[in-house]
Protein backbone atom coordinates (compact mmCIF):
# COMPACT_ATOMS: atom_id res chain seq x y z
CA UNK A 1 0.00 0.00 0.00
CA UNK A 2 2.74 2.46 0.87
CA UNK A 3 4.67 3.82 -2.03
CA UNK A 4 6.87 6.36 -0.34
CA UNK A 5 10.40 6.72 -1.52
CA UNK A 6 12.09 9.46 0.38
CA UNK A 7 14.81 11.24 -1.51
CA UNK A 8 18.27 10.72 -0.08
CA UNK A 9 20.99 13.30 -0.46
CA UNK A 10 22.83 11.14 -3.00
CA UNK A 11 19.69 10.90 -5.08
CA UNK A 12 19.08 14.61 -4.81
CA UNK A 13 22.50 15.47 -6.24
CA UNK A 14 21.84 13.20 -9.17
CA UNK A 15 18.61 14.90 -10.10
CA UNK A 16 18.16 17.54 -12.72
CA UNK A 17 17.01 21.05 -12.01
CA UNK A 18 13.34 20.44 -12.83
CA UNK A 19 13.21 17.52 -10.47
CA UNK A 20 14.93 19.42 -7.70
CA UNK A 21 12.50 22.30 -8.15
CA UNK A 22 9.58 19.91 -8.16
CA UNK A 23 10.72 18.25 -4.93
CA UNK A 24 11.20 21.65 -3.35
CA UNK A 25 7.62 22.50 -4.27
CA UNK A 26 6.20 19.26 -2.95
CA UNK A 27 8.18 19.35 0.28
CA UNK A 28 7.37 23.03 0.51
CA UNK A 29 3.63 22.44 0.28
CA UNK A 30 3.76 19.94 3.12
CA UNK A 31 5.98 22.23 5.14
CA UNK A 32 3.60 25.10 4.48
CA UNK A 33 0.75 23.00 5.80
CA UNK A 34 2.61 22.11 8.98
CA UNK A 35 3.54 25.75 9.51
CA UNK A 36 -0.08 26.76 8.93
CA UNK A 37 -1.30 24.59 11.77
CA UNK A 38 1.46 25.85 14.04
CA UNK A 39 0.66 29.42 13.02
CA UNK A 40 -2.98 28.83 13.91
CA UNK A 41 -2.01 27.95 17.45
CA UNK A 42 0.45 30.84 17.73
CA UNK A 43 -2.04 33.40 16.42
CA UNK A 44 -4.63 32.28 18.94
CA UNK A 45 -2.01 32.49 21.68
CA UNK A 46 -0.91 35.93 20.54
CA UNK A 47 -4.48 37.21 20.35
CA UNK A 48 -5.21 35.98 23.87
CA UNK A 49 -2.18 37.70 25.38
CA UNK A 50 -4.03 40.70 26.78
CA UNK A 51 -6.65 38.52 28.37
CA UNK A 52 -4.13 36.00 29.69
CA UNK A 53 -2.15 38.80 31.32
CA UNK A 54 -5.26 40.44 32.76
CA UNK A 55 -6.99 37.37 34.16
CA UNK A 56 -4.48 34.55 34.18
CA UNK A 57 -5.66 31.07 35.06
CA UNK A 58 -8.52 32.45 37.15
CA UNK A 59 -10.23 33.00 33.82
CA UNK A 60 -11.16 29.35 33.80
CA UNK A 61 -13.07 29.34 37.05
CA UNK A 62 -14.42 32.88 37.29
CA UNK A 63 -18.15 32.73 36.83
CA UNK A 64 -18.76 36.29 35.77
CA UNK A 65 -18.92 37.18 32.09
CA UNK A 66 -19.46 40.91 32.26
CA UNK A 67 -18.38 42.82 29.14
CA UNK A 68 -19.67 46.11 30.49
CA UNK A 69 -17.51 46.01 33.61
CA UNK A 70 -14.70 44.34 31.64
CA UNK A 71 -14.70 41.32 33.95
CA UNK A 72 -14.42 38.10 31.99
CA UNK A 73 -14.69 34.59 33.32
CA UNK A 74 -15.15 31.48 31.24
CA UNK A 75 -16.83 29.21 33.79
CA UNK A 76 -20.47 29.74 32.70
CA UNK A 77 -19.41 29.17 29.10
CA UNK A 78 -17.45 26.04 29.93
CA UNK A 79 -20.46 24.82 31.88
CA UNK A 80 -22.84 25.46 28.98
CA UNK A 81 -20.53 23.83 26.49
CA UNK A 82 -19.92 20.74 28.60
CA UNK A 83 -23.55 20.38 29.72
CA UNK A 84 -25.07 20.71 26.26
CA UNK A 85 -22.49 18.33 24.81
CA UNK A 86 -23.07 15.78 27.57
CA UNK A 87 -26.82 15.83 26.95
CA UNK A 88 -26.09 15.36 23.26
CA UNK A 89 -23.72 12.45 23.86
CA UNK A 90 -26.17 10.66 26.14
CA UNK A 91 -29.08 11.05 23.72
CA UNK A 92 -27.13 10.37 20.54
CA UNK A 93 -25.13 7.62 22.21
CA UNK A 94 -28.16 5.59 23.18
CA UNK A 95 -30.07 6.02 19.94
CA UNK A 96 -26.91 5.80 17.83
CA UNK A 97 -25.42 2.65 19.33
CA UNK A 98 -28.77 0.87 19.34
CA UNK A 99 -29.40 1.95 15.78
CA UNK A 100 -25.92 0.89 14.74
CA UNK A 101 -26.49 -2.50 16.32
CA UNK A 102 -29.61 -2.94 14.25
CA UNK A 103 -27.90 -1.85 11.04
CA UNK A 104 -24.88 -4.05 11.65
CA UNK A 105 -26.45 -7.26 12.85
CA UNK A 106 -30.21 -7.36 12.55
CA UNK A 107 -31.09 -5.54 9.38
CA UNK A 108 -31.22 -7.12 5.94
CA UNK A 109 -28.49 -5.74 3.67
CA UNK A 110 -30.85 -3.55 1.62
CA UNK A 111 -32.41 -1.91 4.63
CA UNK A 112 -28.96 -1.41 6.09
CA UNK A 113 -27.83 0.39 2.95
CA UNK A 114 -30.90 2.60 2.71
CA UNK A 115 -31.00 3.57 6.38
CA UNK A 116 -27.25 4.10 6.59
CA UNK A 117 -27.43 6.34 3.57
CA UNK A 118 -30.30 8.35 5.04
CA UNK A 119 -28.54 8.76 8.35
CA UNK A 120 -25.30 9.83 6.69
CA UNK A 121 -27.21 12.41 4.71
CA UNK A 122 -28.20 13.89 8.07
CA UNK A 123 -24.56 14.73 8.53
CA UNK A 124 -24.58 16.83 5.38
CA UNK A 125 -27.33 19.17 6.55
CA UNK A 126 -25.81 22.59 7.22
CA UNK A 127 -25.68 23.68 10.83
CA UNK A 128 -27.76 26.79 10.19
CA UNK A 129 -30.65 24.65 8.94
CA UNK A 130 -30.59 22.65 12.15
CA UNK A 131 -30.61 25.91 14.05
CA UNK A 132 -33.51 27.21 12.01
CA UNK A 133 -35.51 24.07 12.69
CA UNK A 134 -34.56 24.14 16.35
CA UNK A 135 -35.54 27.77 16.74
CA UNK A 136 -38.89 27.62 14.96
CA UNK A 137 -40.01 24.05 15.53
CA UNK A 138 -38.27 22.45 18.50
CA UNK A 139 -38.21 25.48 20.79
CA UNK A 140 -41.96 26.13 20.61
CA UNK A 141 -42.53 22.38 21.00
CA UNK A 142 -40.33 22.40 24.08
CA UNK A 143 -42.06 25.44 25.50
CA UNK A 144 -45.61 24.25 24.87
CA UNK A 145 -45.49 20.47 25.17
CA UNK A 146 -42.27 18.70 26.01
CA UNK A 147 -41.22 21.05 28.82
CA UNK A 148 -44.50 21.13 30.71
CA UNK A 149 -44.87 17.35 30.41
CA UNK A 150 -41.38 16.79 31.78
CA UNK A 151 -42.02 19.26 34.54
CA UNK A 152 -45.28 17.57 35.49
CA UNK A 153 -43.56 14.24 35.96
CA UNK A 154 -40.07 15.20 37.10
CA UNK A 155 -40.56 18.76 38.32
CA UNK A 156 -39.48 17.87 41.84
CA UNK A 157 -35.92 17.53 40.57
CA UNK A 158 -33.97 20.79 40.30
CA UNK A 159 -32.97 19.59 36.84
CA UNK A 160 -36.49 20.15 35.60
CA UNK A 161 -37.49 23.14 37.65
CA UNK A 162 -37.89 26.76 36.70
CA UNK A 163 -39.54 28.62 33.85
CA UNK A 164 -39.59 27.02 30.42
CA UNK A 165 -38.62 29.42 27.68
CA UNK A 166 -38.34 26.95 24.86
CA UNK A 167 -34.76 27.82 24.14
CA UNK A 168 -32.27 26.57 26.66
CA UNK A 169 -29.81 23.89 27.60
CA UNK A 170 -32.06 20.91 26.89
CA UNK A 171 -33.16 22.19 23.48
CA UNK A 172 -29.55 22.85 22.53
CA UNK A 173 -28.59 19.39 23.75
CA UNK A 174 -31.30 17.81 21.64
CA UNK A 175 -30.29 19.66 18.47
CA UNK A 176 -26.65 18.75 19.11
CA UNK A 177 -27.69 15.13 19.58
CA UNK A 178 -29.32 15.22 16.14
CA UNK A 179 -26.18 16.65 14.63
CA UNK A 180 -23.78 14.09 16.08
CA UNK A 181 -26.13 11.11 15.63
CA UNK A 182 -24.81 10.26 12.14
CA UNK A 183 -21.25 10.20 13.43
CA UNK A 184 -22.05 7.90 16.32
CA UNK A 185 -24.22 5.60 14.22
CA UNK A 186 -21.91 5.32 11.22
CA UNK A 187 -18.71 4.68 13.16
CA UNK A 188 -20.36 2.33 15.66
CA UNK A 189 -21.83 0.39 12.79
CA UNK A 190 -18.41 0.00 11.18
CA UNK A 191 -16.87 -1.08 14.45
CA UNK A 192 -19.59 -3.64 15.16
CA UNK A 193 -19.38 -5.04 11.64
CA UNK A 194 -15.66 -5.49 12.17
CA UNK A 195 -16.14 -7.89 15.09
CA UNK A 196 -15.19 -11.32 13.68
CA UNK A 197 -18.04 -13.53 12.56
CA UNK A 198 -16.67 -16.46 14.52
CA UNK A 199 -17.52 -14.71 17.77
CA UNK A 200 -21.16 -14.40 16.80
CA UNK A 201 -21.36 -17.88 15.37
CA UNK A 202 -19.73 -19.40 18.43
CA UNK A 203 -22.17 -17.62 20.68
CA UNK A 204 -25.20 -18.69 18.67
CA UNK A 205 -23.86 -22.25 18.50
CA UNK A 206 -23.77 -22.29 22.28
CA UNK A 207 -27.45 -21.42 22.31
CA UNK A 208 -27.51 -17.67 22.90
CA UNK A 209 -30.27 -15.60 21.35
CA UNK A 210 -29.40 -12.83 18.92
CA UNK A 211 -29.90 -10.18 21.58
CA UNK A 212 -27.70 -12.05 24.07
CA UNK A 213 -25.03 -12.42 21.42
CA UNK A 214 -25.09 -8.72 20.77
CA UNK A 215 -25.10 -7.53 24.34
CA UNK A 216 -22.71 -10.08 25.83
CA UNK A 217 -20.28 -10.82 23.00
CA UNK A 218 -20.34 -8.34 20.13
CA UNK A 219 -20.79 -5.01 21.88
CA UNK A 220 -18.15 -5.69 24.53
CA UNK A 221 -15.75 -6.64 21.74
CA UNK A 222 -16.54 -3.40 19.93
CA UNK A 223 -16.28 -1.38 23.11
CA UNK A 224 -13.07 0.47 22.29
CA UNK A 225 -14.13 1.60 18.85
CA UNK A 226 -17.56 2.66 20.02
CA UNK A 227 -16.00 4.66 22.79
CA UNK A 228 -13.75 6.30 20.21
CA UNK A 229 -16.82 7.15 18.17
CA UNK A 230 -18.41 8.78 21.19
CA UNK A 231 -15.27 10.80 21.89
CA UNK A 232 -15.15 11.96 18.29
CA UNK A 233 -18.81 12.92 18.42
CA UNK A 234 -18.14 14.77 21.67
CA UNK A 235 -15.46 16.77 19.89
CA UNK A 236 -17.97 17.76 17.23
CA UNK A 237 -20.57 18.74 19.80
CA UNK A 238 -18.12 20.85 21.80
CA UNK A 239 -17.26 22.98 18.79
CA UNK A 240 -20.66 23.35 17.20
CA UNK A 241 -21.51 27.02 16.91
CA UNK A 242 -24.38 28.16 14.75
CA UNK A 243 -27.12 25.72 15.72
CA UNK A 244 -26.25 26.13 19.40
CA UNK A 245 -26.28 29.92 19.17
CA UNK A 246 -29.79 29.86 17.81
CA UNK A 247 -31.35 27.70 20.49
CA UNK A 248 -29.37 28.01 23.68
CA UNK A 249 -30.74 31.28 24.96
CA UNK A 250 -27.47 33.16 25.19
CA UNK A 251 -27.31 33.79 28.93
CA UNK A 252 -23.89 33.44 30.55
CA UNK A 253 -25.12 31.98 33.82
CA UNK A 254 -24.81 28.63 35.48
CA UNK A 255 -28.20 27.25 36.42
CA UNK A 256 -29.37 23.91 37.73
CA UNK A 257 -32.32 23.53 35.42
CA UNK A 258 -32.16 21.98 31.97
CA UNK A 259 -34.77 24.45 30.83
CA UNK A 260 -32.62 27.46 31.69
CA UNK A 261 -30.94 29.47 28.96
CA UNK A 262 -27.22 28.95 28.80
CA UNK A 263 -24.22 29.93 26.72
CA UNK A 264 -21.40 28.05 25.06
CA UNK A 265 -17.80 28.98 24.29
CA UNK A 266 -18.45 29.06 20.55
CA UNK A 267 -21.79 30.88 20.84
CA UNK A 268 -20.35 33.73 22.79
CA UNK A 269 -17.63 34.20 20.18
CA UNK A 270 -20.21 34.12 17.40
CA UNK A 271 -22.51 36.58 19.09
CA UNK A 272 -20.15 39.06 20.63
CA UNK A 273 -17.04 39.15 18.49
CA UNK A 274 -18.22 41.77 16.04
CA UNK A 275 -19.56 43.84 18.91
CA UNK A 276 -16.52 43.65 21.16
CA UNK A 277 -15.54 47.18 21.96
CA UNK A 278 -12.35 47.00 23.95
CA UNK A 279 -9.09 45.23 23.21
CA UNK A 280 -9.32 43.11 26.34
CA UNK A 281 -12.84 42.08 25.32
CA UNK A 282 -11.59 40.87 21.94
CA UNK A 283 -8.66 39.22 23.64
CA UNK A 284 -10.95 37.39 26.06
CA UNK A 285 -12.97 36.09 23.12
CA UNK A 286 -9.83 34.94 21.31
CA UNK A 287 -8.79 33.21 24.52
CA UNK A 288 -12.09 31.32 24.39
CA UNK A 289 -11.15 30.34 20.86
CA UNK A 290 -7.79 29.15 22.15
CA UNK A 291 -9.58 27.11 24.80
CA UNK A 292 -11.75 25.56 22.10
CA UNK A 293 -8.65 24.77 20.07
CA UNK A 294 -6.87 23.07 22.95
CA UNK A 295 -9.92 21.08 24.00
CA UNK A 296 -10.72 19.86 20.49
CA UNK A 297 -7.03 19.09 19.88
CA UNK A 298 -6.99 16.84 22.93
CA UNK A 299 -10.37 15.26 22.27
CA UNK A 300 -9.67 14.56 18.61
CA UNK A 301 -6.20 13.30 19.40
CA UNK A 302 -7.75 10.90 21.91
CA UNK A 303 -10.38 9.78 19.41
CA UNK A 304 -7.73 9.20 16.77
CA UNK A 305 -5.68 7.04 19.12
CA UNK A 306 -8.74 5.07 20.14
CA UNK A 307 -10.07 4.52 16.68
CA UNK A 308 -6.92 3.89 14.69
CA UNK A 309 -7.42 3.56 10.95
CA UNK A 310 -11.16 3.93 11.33
CA UNK A 311 -10.61 7.60 12.07
CA UNK A 312 -9.22 8.33 8.63
CA UNK A 313 -12.09 6.61 6.92
CA UNK A 314 -14.87 8.13 8.91
CA UNK A 315 -13.51 10.99 10.96
CA UNK B 1 -36.65 -20.20 27.04
CA UNK B 2 -39.52 -18.18 25.58
CA UNK B 3 -38.64 -15.26 27.83
CA UNK B 4 -35.17 -15.07 26.31
CA UNK B 5 -36.61 -15.25 22.83
CA UNK B 6 -39.08 -12.55 23.73
CA UNK B 7 -36.29 -10.31 25.04
CA UNK B 8 -34.34 -10.92 21.87
CA UNK B 9 -37.26 -9.99 19.67
CA UNK B 10 -37.83 -6.93 21.82
CA UNK B 11 -34.19 -6.00 21.40
CA UNK B 12 -34.37 -6.29 17.65
CA UNK B 13 -37.46 -4.12 17.65
CA UNK B 14 -35.91 -1.51 19.94
CA UNK B 15 -32.74 -1.18 17.93
CA UNK B 16 -34.70 -1.16 14.70
CA UNK B 17 -36.82 1.63 16.08
CA UNK B 18 -33.71 3.63 16.87
CA UNK B 19 -32.34 3.18 13.39
CA UNK B 20 -35.69 3.92 11.83
CA UNK B 21 -36.27 7.01 13.93
CA UNK B 22 -32.88 8.36 12.97
CA UNK B 23 -33.67 8.07 9.30
CA UNK B 24 -37.22 9.36 9.70
CA UNK B 25 -36.00 12.47 11.49
CA UNK B 26 -34.04 13.35 8.38
CA UNK B 27 -37.06 12.99 6.16
CA UNK B 28 -39.12 15.02 8.58
CA UNK B 29 -36.54 17.77 8.76
CA UNK B 30 -36.16 17.95 4.99
CA UNK B 31 -39.88 17.84 4.49
CA UNK B 32 -40.43 20.62 6.94
CA UNK B 33 -37.83 22.86 5.33
CA UNK B 34 -39.26 22.09 1.91
CA UNK B 35 -42.77 22.90 3.07
CA UNK B 36 -41.84 26.16 4.74
CA UNK B 37 -39.32 27.17 2.15
CA UNK B 38 -41.50 26.51 -0.86
CA UNK B 39 -43.71 29.46 0.06
CA UNK B 40 -41.08 32.09 -0.42
CA UNK B 41 -38.98 30.28 -2.98
CA UNK B 42 -39.49 31.74 -6.43
CA UNK B 43 -37.47 33.18 -9.26
CA UNK B 44 -37.50 36.63 -7.69
CA UNK B 45 -36.02 35.18 -4.53
CA UNK B 46 -33.11 33.77 -6.46
CA UNK B 47 -32.43 36.80 -8.60
CA UNK B 48 -33.11 39.87 -6.51
CA UNK B 49 -31.13 41.72 -3.91
CA UNK B 50 -32.39 41.86 -0.33
CA UNK B 51 -34.98 44.55 0.22
CA UNK B 52 -35.19 46.67 3.38
CA UNK B 53 -37.41 45.28 6.10
CA UNK B 54 -41.02 46.14 5.53
CA UNK B 55 -40.84 46.04 1.76
CA UNK B 56 -42.25 42.88 0.23
CA UNK B 57 -40.07 40.68 -1.85
CA UNK B 58 -36.37 40.75 -2.22
CA UNK B 59 -34.06 37.83 -2.51
CA UNK B 60 -30.69 36.32 -1.87
CA UNK B 61 -29.10 36.66 -5.29
CA UNK B 62 -26.03 38.40 -3.88
CA UNK B 63 -25.69 35.63 -1.32
CA UNK B 64 -25.74 32.92 -3.96
CA UNK B 65 -23.16 34.71 -6.08
CA UNK B 66 -21.10 35.54 -3.01
CA UNK B 67 -21.10 31.93 -1.88
CA UNK B 68 -19.83 30.83 -5.26
CA UNK B 69 -17.07 33.42 -5.24
CA UNK B 70 -15.94 32.65 -1.70
CA UNK B 71 -16.01 28.89 -2.24
CA UNK B 72 -14.30 29.29 -5.59
CA UNK B 73 -11.39 31.28 -4.21
CA UNK B 74 -11.11 28.90 -1.27
CA UNK B 75 -10.84 25.97 -3.67
CA UNK B 76 -8.14 27.79 -5.64
CA UNK B 77 -6.13 28.31 -2.47
CA UNK B 78 -6.60 24.90 -0.94
CA UNK B 79 -6.22 22.66 -4.00
CA UNK B 80 -2.51 23.11 -4.81
CA UNK B 81 -1.40 22.92 -1.19
CA UNK B 82 -3.69 20.04 -0.38
CA UNK B 83 -3.00 17.88 -3.42
CA UNK B 84 0.76 18.41 -3.20
CA UNK B 85 0.77 17.61 0.51
CA UNK B 86 -1.27 14.49 -0.22
CA UNK B 87 1.25 13.55 -2.89
CA UNK B 88 4.01 14.21 -0.39
CA UNK B 89 2.73 11.77 2.20
CA UNK B 90 1.74 9.21 -0.40
CA UNK B 91 4.92 9.24 -2.44
CA UNK B 92 7.81 10.98 -0.77
CA UNK B 93 7.54 10.92 2.96
CA UNK B 94 8.13 8.08 5.34
CA UNK B 95 7.73 7.27 9.00
CA UNK B 96 7.52 10.11 11.47
CA UNK B 97 7.26 12.92 8.93
CA UNK B 98 4.31 11.38 7.11
CA UNK B 99 2.68 10.49 10.42
CA UNK B 100 3.06 14.05 11.66
CA UNK B 101 1.38 15.50 8.60
CA UNK B 102 -1.43 12.95 8.84
CA UNK B 103 -1.87 13.66 12.52
CA UNK B 104 -2.00 17.41 11.98
CA UNK B 105 -4.49 16.99 9.16
CA UNK B 106 -6.71 14.78 11.32
CA UNK B 107 -6.53 17.17 14.25
CA UNK B 108 -7.21 20.17 12.04
CA UNK B 109 -10.34 18.49 10.73
CA UNK B 110 -11.73 18.52 14.25
CA UNK B 111 -11.01 22.13 15.15
CA UNK B 112 -14.26 24.11 15.42
CA UNK B 113 -14.81 26.27 12.37
CA UNK B 114 -15.30 29.38 14.48
CA UNK B 115 -11.76 29.06 15.79
CA UNK B 116 -10.54 28.92 12.20
CA UNK B 117 -12.62 32.03 11.58
CA UNK B 118 -10.76 33.70 14.43
CA UNK B 119 -7.51 32.64 12.81
CA UNK B 120 -8.51 34.22 9.52
CA UNK B 121 -9.60 37.32 11.41
CA UNK B 122 -6.27 37.78 13.17
CA UNK B 123 -4.35 37.21 9.93
CA UNK B 124 -6.38 38.99 7.30
CA UNK B 125 -9.01 41.19 8.87
CA UNK B 126 -7.47 42.83 11.89
CA UNK B 127 -4.18 43.93 10.26
CA UNK B 128 -5.94 45.25 7.17
CA UNK B 129 -8.82 46.68 9.21
CA UNK B 130 -11.20 45.42 6.59
CA UNK B 131 -13.69 42.61 6.36
CA UNK B 132 -13.25 40.77 3.08
CA UNK B 133 -14.37 37.77 1.12
CA UNK B 134 -10.74 36.69 0.78
CA UNK B 135 -10.41 36.24 4.53
CA UNK B 136 -13.52 34.06 4.42
CA UNK B 137 -12.01 32.09 1.55
CA UNK B 138 -8.85 31.65 3.58
CA UNK B 139 -10.84 30.26 6.51
CA UNK B 140 -12.70 27.94 4.15
CA UNK B 141 -9.44 26.85 2.56
CA UNK B 142 -8.07 25.86 5.97
CA UNK B 143 -11.24 23.84 6.53
CA UNK B 144 -10.89 22.14 3.15
CA UNK B 145 -7.22 21.22 3.53
CA UNK B 146 -7.63 18.14 5.75
CA UNK B 147 -10.23 16.67 3.41
CA UNK B 148 -8.14 17.34 0.31
CA UNK B 149 -4.96 15.99 1.89
CA UNK B 150 -6.68 12.85 3.06
CA UNK B 151 -8.53 12.14 -0.16
CA UNK B 152 -5.55 12.98 -2.39
CA UNK B 153 -3.39 10.59 -0.43
CA UNK B 154 -5.94 7.82 -0.76
CA UNK B 155 -6.46 8.61 -4.44
CA UNK B 156 -2.75 8.44 -5.18
CA UNK B 157 -2.27 5.28 -3.14
CA UNK B 158 -5.04 3.61 -5.11
CA UNK B 159 -2.94 3.94 -8.27
CA UNK B 160 -1.00 0.67 -8.58
CA UNK B 161 2.63 1.10 -7.65
CA UNK B 162 3.64 -0.65 -10.84
CA UNK B 163 2.60 2.40 -12.83
CA UNK B 164 4.94 4.68 -10.93
CA UNK B 165 7.76 2.17 -10.98
CA UNK B 166 7.27 1.56 -14.68
CA UNK B 167 7.47 5.26 -15.44
CA UNK B 168 10.62 5.69 -13.39
CA UNK B 169 12.13 2.55 -14.89
CA UNK B 170 11.58 3.96 -18.36
CA UNK B 171 13.70 6.92 -17.38
CA UNK B 172 11.06 9.56 -16.82
CA UNK B 173 12.02 12.25 -14.35
CA UNK B 174 10.49 12.37 -10.89
CA UNK B 175 8.49 15.40 -11.94
CA UNK B 176 7.10 13.81 -15.09
CA UNK B 177 6.34 10.47 -13.52
CA UNK B 178 4.61 12.08 -10.58
CA UNK B 179 2.53 14.67 -12.40
CA UNK B 180 1.94 13.23 -15.84
CA UNK B 181 1.61 9.61 -14.86
CA UNK B 182 0.63 9.07 -11.23
CA UNK B 183 -1.37 12.23 -10.57
CA UNK B 184 -3.00 11.93 -13.97
CA UNK B 185 -4.08 8.40 -13.13
CA UNK B 186 -5.40 9.54 -9.76
CA UNK B 187 -7.05 12.63 -11.19
CA UNK B 188 -10.69 11.46 -11.18
CA UNK B 189 -10.42 10.44 -7.56
CA UNK B 190 -8.60 13.65 -6.63
CA UNK B 191 -11.31 15.72 -8.30
CA UNK B 192 -13.94 13.78 -6.39
CA UNK B 193 -11.99 14.51 -3.23
CA UNK B 194 -12.14 18.20 -4.11
CA UNK B 195 -15.89 17.88 -4.50
CA UNK B 196 -16.07 16.35 -1.04
CA UNK B 197 -14.04 19.26 0.33
CA UNK B 198 -16.40 21.74 -1.29
CA UNK B 199 -19.34 19.83 0.16
CA UNK B 200 -17.64 20.10 3.55
CA UNK B 201 -17.58 23.87 3.53
CA UNK B 202 -20.83 24.65 1.75
CA UNK B 203 -23.25 25.69 4.41
CA UNK B 204 -20.58 26.59 6.96
CA UNK B 205 -21.55 29.83 8.58
CA UNK B 206 -19.49 30.42 11.71
CA UNK B 207 -16.21 31.55 10.12
CA UNK B 208 -18.06 34.05 7.97
CA UNK B 209 -19.41 36.05 10.88
CA UNK B 210 -16.29 38.13 11.18
CA UNK B 211 -14.52 37.56 7.91
CA UNK B 212 -16.92 38.07 5.01
CA UNK B 213 -19.33 39.84 7.35
CA UNK B 214 -22.14 39.98 4.78
CA UNK B 215 -23.50 42.67 2.55
CA UNK B 216 -26.78 44.03 1.24
CA UNK B 217 -25.47 44.76 -2.21
CA UNK B 218 -23.94 43.21 -5.25
CA UNK B 219 -20.27 42.63 -4.59
CA UNK B 220 -17.79 41.09 -6.95
CA UNK B 221 -14.62 42.44 -5.40
CA UNK B 222 -13.19 39.77 -3.12
CA UNK B 223 -11.35 42.33 -1.00
CA UNK B 224 -14.66 43.73 0.20
CA UNK B 225 -17.21 42.27 2.60
CA UNK B 226 -19.49 39.95 0.71
CA UNK B 227 -22.90 38.36 1.17
CA UNK B 228 -23.07 34.61 1.61
CA UNK B 229 -26.13 32.43 1.52
CA UNK B 230 -25.78 30.56 4.83
CA UNK B 231 -24.85 33.81 6.56
CA UNK B 232 -27.98 35.45 5.18
CA UNK B 233 -30.11 32.55 6.37
CA UNK B 234 -28.60 32.94 9.83
CA UNK B 235 -29.13 36.70 9.92
CA UNK B 236 -32.72 36.40 8.74
CA UNK B 237 -33.48 33.59 11.17
CA UNK B 238 -32.42 35.44 14.30
CA UNK B 239 -34.12 38.67 13.23
CA UNK B 240 -37.50 39.63 14.66
CA UNK B 241 -39.23 40.02 11.30
CA UNK B 242 -41.72 37.49 9.99
CA UNK B 243 -41.00 38.21 6.33
CA UNK B 244 -37.31 37.59 6.97
CA UNK B 245 -38.14 34.31 8.70
CA UNK B 246 -39.93 33.15 5.57
CA UNK B 247 -36.93 34.08 3.48
CA UNK B 248 -34.71 32.20 5.91
CA UNK B 249 -36.66 29.02 5.20
CA UNK B 250 -36.42 29.54 1.47
CA UNK B 251 -32.71 30.20 1.75
CA UNK B 252 -32.33 27.06 3.85
CA UNK B 253 -34.07 25.08 1.13
CA UNK B 254 -31.65 26.39 -1.50
CA UNK B 255 -28.75 25.55 0.82
CA UNK B 256 -29.97 22.02 1.33
CA UNK B 257 -30.38 21.52 -2.42
CA UNK B 258 -26.84 22.65 -3.05
CA UNK B 259 -25.27 20.71 -0.18
CA UNK B 260 -27.16 17.50 -0.90
CA UNK B 261 -26.44 17.62 -4.60
CA UNK B 262 -22.73 18.10 -3.89
CA UNK B 263 -22.63 15.41 -1.23
CA UNK B 264 -24.56 12.85 -3.25
CA UNK B 265 -22.47 13.29 -6.37
CA UNK B 266 -19.21 13.42 -4.45
CA UNK B 267 -19.83 10.44 -2.19
CA UNK B 268 -21.21 8.27 -4.93
CA UNK B 269 -18.31 9.09 -7.23
CA UNK B 270 -15.80 8.57 -4.42
CA UNK B 271 -16.93 5.10 -3.47
CA UNK B 272 -17.14 4.18 -7.14
CA UNK B 273 -13.65 5.38 -7.96
CA UNK B 274 -11.73 4.22 -4.94
CA UNK B 275 -13.80 1.50 -3.31
CA UNK B 276 -13.35 3.18 0.05
CA UNK B 277 -16.66 3.72 1.88
CA UNK B 278 -15.99 7.42 2.24
CA UNK B 279 -14.04 10.00 4.19
CA UNK B 280 -17.21 11.05 5.93
CA UNK B 281 -17.50 14.35 7.61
Amino acid sequence: MHQSTSVRRSDYRALEATDRLFLWIVYGAAGFFILLVVLLFLQLLHGSELSLKAFGLKFLWTSEWNPVASRFGALPLIFGTVASSLIAIVLAGIVGIFGATYLADFAPKRIDRILSFAIELLAAVPSVVYGLWGLFVLAPLMRDHIGPSLQRVLGFLPLFSGPIYGVGLLTAGMILALMILPTVTAISRDVIVAVPREQREGSMALGATRWETITRIVLPAARAGIFGALVLALGRALGETIATTMVIGNRPEIAASLFAPSYTLSSVIANEFTEATTDVYISALVELGLLLFVVSFVVNGLARIMMGTLFRRRG
Amino acid sequence: MTRRRFTSAGGVFLTGACAGVSAIVLLFLLGYVALQGAHALNLAFLTQLPKPVGERGGGVANGIVGSMIIVGIATLIATPIGVLTGAFIALFARGIVAETVRFLADVLSGIPSITIGLFAYTLLVAPLKHFSAVSASFAFAVLMLPVIIRTSEQAILSVPIAIREGALALGLSVYTSTTHIVLAAARPAIVTGLLLAVARITGETAPLLFTAFGSQFWELNPTNPMAELSLQVFTYAISPYQSWHEQAWAGALVLIFAVFALNLVARFAWSRKTGIPGPGR
